[in-house]
């Protein structure tokens, strides 16, 4: 076990972003699909932050694309979750497998 | 082992495990619950970095907006105790065999790399140097991100606001009456043959 360091903080984001990338290739429910890009996202988040904190210590850009994720993160939830609900009402499901109308 | 060593780990476990759980598990509640906490052990690793303003902006906006909408949808679209079915075997295996060979690869080579910080004195990141740098003018100033990304906020808001409301047809006087558009319905109408 040695000191922590930069390749410890991205073995996480690396272990928490492949995680993300399982779930959105193995959920079939919109819901989950979005919880599975949302790890996706919040890996990236550490990446940037780690960064910052280890190498570019005399700066502050890497916070500042985290902050620009983050608002990007909650607009891209928001239109999604309007979108899954519009799209329970018409079809009464949110199982991507199911609604295939746009599917040629 | 210090202190420090096993809170890092601590919090690392929280993380992966509760991403873990959050992907695996049938129950979609649960699933949300298990995000919550891996989010939150995020906010904890910022903590843990001192980088206190993107902690605390970490869990309000995740913690308190993103996993409250959530689970606000969940409750709005499904029963949430029943279970989802399970994804298909094969589709599953595949998956998991993308996923922990681009995970050994990534990590095999963030091993390999060396990271060299370039020694210059940190600054400190507190919330009047972010306020600071990121509404700043000059040249490396972040003002203009920052502009667009409040428009871009905006432009969602509506969005959510179009497409999640319902519209109401006004009765027709020799049509007869219908209470909201129903975009399958109206397929079916149509366009039957599309059907299938």
């Amino acid at each position: 076990m040695n000191a922590i360091g930069l390749p410890q903080i991205l073995f996480i984001s690396c272990a928490l972003f492949f995680i993300g990338v399982y779930g959105f290739l193995t959920r079939r429910n919109m819901i989950t699909m979005l919880m599975s890009v949302e790890l996706i996202l919040n890996s990236v988040n550490i990446n940037f932050v780690a960064f910052n904190k280890y190498l570019f210590a005399d700066k502050l850009d890497g916070l500042f694309f985290t902050l620009f994720i983050i608002t990007i993160a909650a607009a891209e939830a928001a239109v999604a979750i309007a979108i899954i609900i519009n799209l329970y009402r018409n079809y009464n499901t949110i199982d991507v497998d199911e609604v295939d109308t746009m599917k040629f | 082992m210090n202190a420090s060593t096993i809170i890092f780990y601590l919090l690392a476990a929280i993380i992966v495990g509760g991403g873990l759980m959050a992907v695996t598990s049938r129950k979609i509640f649960r699933s949300a619950v298990y995000l919550l906490f891996s989010l939150i052990g995020i906010a904890g690793l910022y903590f843990y970095l001192d980088y206190e303003f993107i902690g605390a902006v970490q869990i309000v906006v995740y913690v308190g907006g993103i996993v409250v909408l959530i689970i606000f949808s969940i409750f709005l679209t499904q029963g949430s105790g029943e279970d989802m079915k399970k994804p298909a075997l094969g589709r599953a295996v595949f998956s998991a065999l993308a996923a922990a060979f681009g995970c050994a690869l990534t990590m095999l080579y963030i091993n390999e790399q060396g990271f060299t910080p370039n020694g210059k004195p940190a600054l400190e990141p507190s919330a009047g140097n972010i306020g600071a740098q990121m509404l700043d003018t000059a040249e490396h100033g972040y003002i203009l991100p920052f502009e667009v990304v409040s428009m871009l906020l905006l432009a969602a808001m509506i969005g959510c606001i179009v497409i999640a409301i319902k519209i109401k047809i006004p009765p027709h006087p020799i049509l007869p009456e219908k209470d909201d558009i129903n975009i399958a319905e109206i397929n079916h109408e149509f366009a039957p043959e599309m059907e299938g």
